[in-house]
């Protein structure tokens, strides 16, 4: 999609929010013979205009990162379906022009956290131009307790800034210890852990120590500078069944509660996802693997739901996105789907409830 | 069906001809005993069909003592299903309060059921309740049959390429085996639930089809149906 293409997509999901974008309000700015600093400060303002742009005083620049999830690769080669389902999603990110800021790999990389899946995983991912920054799924973690993830890719919990926005990227499948007692293989506490209806399963967590973390993380944030939040489980409890849920998940909203623009991007559920909890809004991510069916209960009203994936075309209902942030920290969300058409969540039809209609596309 | 429709008005009108005239003699179709007395001295009448093989008691009316039409109506159906099992002997009582009727089939103690339409049920087994044990061991066997679709469904060696059936359906949520037999626009034939899971073993699973009779295959049907049971059907979704 050419630059001018996608501004435009942007502008029309921006053309509701109050006030002018960074880009137009540069354009009056300079029109207007007003000069402003990088952060938007205004040095000087007499017209009405700039008084209302005033209000983005601590907006920041609007950039583009993508994201590429839960592949669950297998130690089988670069052959194997869902290998060469991350090499096409490495390729397409490499020719999205101009190029995202970033990319956010969001977790299960390995499909049961072996060192093989891990490399071949590394190997694939590396591919990838822009900066990649790299978050924990449960399927990378419990067959060596996030060894061989930790060796190649460092801390699964971090936190960095960007254009103005802090990130965070959590480690949110902790769960209690479930195999000690019953003196389970590696393996055997890593298929436990794989199964999705399992119903012995227990519930992910940030856990005591991570939210510790995040509340010190916070406090040196000004509440009004914009938070996106990375997490492989949805920060929120959708379906307990099948670990569509974070059990502490309350505790770490509040943490966030105070923030102006909080934003949630998660994996784990393969699936098109939207919620809203107070100041947060949260959006799933796409698997390149394969598509989760929706859960019998608990999904969020915002939601709206893709069509089940046609079985036959190994593609349909996978895929990978893209995440435009806007001047005001909140983010518009892009899911690019194999074989259908984008489907665009943006923060206008989440925070209003417009437009949340299934369209023929999806 | 018509059958039945003549002998059940018979009944009514026989009934409603006994309740009218209290001292109506024994007639072809119906014999009326003499009085009953229980040990707890309570009131019953006793209608006996005609092959005398089935009888109603009717507690709460002493003999000949008329019933209300509605009553006849009751023990008129009950005897005309009673009927319809030449050879079993059923004793069947009308409780005066209760809803359940008691019935004892060719002399056995006497069992509840709530409406006539139990019948066909309680009858089809030789007329004897089946005994806790036979329950017990009977969904034991059903419970192995579906255990054994369960592990099958979570094992990746059904395929060659590790993946599982449990992988894209979680408790086998969009297999939607209701909707079998029908026509599969993407094989462009009709379809079975047993042709879907072939498919899958071969397509996403590279693995090889499993014939008709296998163990395996029957398994995992009973898995994915019994899995099923009871879910919203949502025309439109599937």
């Amino acid at each position: 999609m050419s630059i001018r293409k996608r501004k435009q997509d942007r502008k029309t999901e921006n053309e509701s929010l109050s006030g002018l974008n960074r880009r137009e309000f540069l354009k009056t700015a300079i029109a207007t013979g007003v000069f402003a600093t990088g952060s938007g400060l205004i040095t000087s303002c007499s017209s009405q205009t700039l008084v209302r742009q005033a209000e983005v005083k601590y907006g920041t620049d609007e950039f583009t990162f993508a994201y590429i999830s839960d592949s669950h690769l297998l130690a089988r080669g670069r052959e194997h379906r869902f290998a060469k389902s991350l090499i096409k999603a490495v390729e397409d990110v490499n020719a999205l022009e101009p190029q995202p800021d970033f990319v956010l790999y969001g977790g299960d990389l390995a499909q049961l956290g072996l060192k093989e899946e891990l490399s071949l995983g590394k190997e694939i991912i590396a591919g990838v131009k822009p900066k990649l920054y790299m978050m924990v799924g449960e399927h990378d973690w419990y067959f060596d307790m996030g060894e061989v993830w930790r060796e190649y890719f460092g801390k699964p919990t971090y936190s960095f800034d960007h254009k103005g926005i802090h990130f965070i990227v959590l480690n949110s499948v902790v769960v209690e210890d479930y195999w000690s007692k019953p003196k389970m293989t590696p393996m055997e506490r890593m298929l436990f852990m794989a199964q999705l209806d399992n119903p012995k399963g227990r519930p992910f967590t940030v856990g005591k120590e991570q939210c510790k973390w995040l509340s010190n993380d916070l406090s040196a944030i000004n509440k009004n500078t914009p938070i996106i939040v990375f997490s492989h489980s949805p920060l929120y409890k959708l379906y307990k069944a099948w670990n569509f849920w974070t059990d502490d998940a309350e505790e770490v909203q509040e943490l966030l509660s105070t923030f102006k623009a909080v934003t949630v991007i998660h994996g784990h559920t393969h699936q098109a996802l939207t919620n809203k909890i107070r100041n947060i809004t949260f959006h799933g991510m796409m698997s390149t693997a394969w598509p989760w069916p929706y859960a019998p209960e608990g999904i969020p009203k915002l939601t709206v739901q893709m069509d089940r994936p046609d079985p036959f075309n190994q593609f349909d209902g996978t895929g990978w996105g893209i995440v435009d942030t806007l001047h005001d920290g909140n983010v518009n969300k892009t899911y690019k789907l194999w074989d259908r058409n984008p489907m665009i969540v943006s923060y206008d039809k989440v925070s209003t409830g417009r437009g949340l209609v299934p369209g023929p596309s999806y | 069906m018509k059958t039945t429709h003549k002998m059940f008005m018979g009944l009514i009108a026989i009934l409603m001809m006994y309740a009218a005239s209290v001292n109506a003699d024994n007639n072809s179709a119906t014999n009326v005993s003499n009085v009953i007395q229980q040990s707890n001295e309570q009131s019953v009448q006793i209608v006996t069909a005609c092959d005398g093989k089935k009888k109603v008691i009717v507690e709460g009316y002493k003999e000949g003592e008329p019933m209300p039409e509605q009553k006849a109506r009751e023990v008129a159906k009950l005897l005309t299903a009673l009927m319809g099992y030449c050879e079993e002997e059923i004793t069947a009582k009308i409780p005066e309060t209760e809803i359940a009727i008691q019935l004892s089939i060719n002399g056995d103690p006497f069992i509840s059921v709530t409406a006539i339409e139990e019948l066909p049920l309680v009858l089809v087994h030789g007329g004897k309740p089946h005994t806790e044990r036979e329950k017990r061991i009977w969904a034991a066997e059903l419970n192995r049959m579906i255990d054994t679709g369960y592990k099958i469904f979570h094992d990746p060696t059904l395929g060659t390429n590790g993946i599982s059936c449990d992988m894209c359906h979680p408790n086998a949520s969009n297999t939607h085996p209701e909707t079998y037999p029908k026509f599969q626009t993407q094989t462009k034939k009709a379809a079975l639930l047993r042709d879907m899971i072939n498919w899958c073993i071969e397509n996403p699973q590279e693995g090889k089809k499993l014939s008709d009779d296998d163990p395996r295959m029957k398994a995992l049907e009973a898995y994915i149906i019994s899995e099923r049971t009871g879910v919203i059907l949502e025309p439109g979704k599937h």
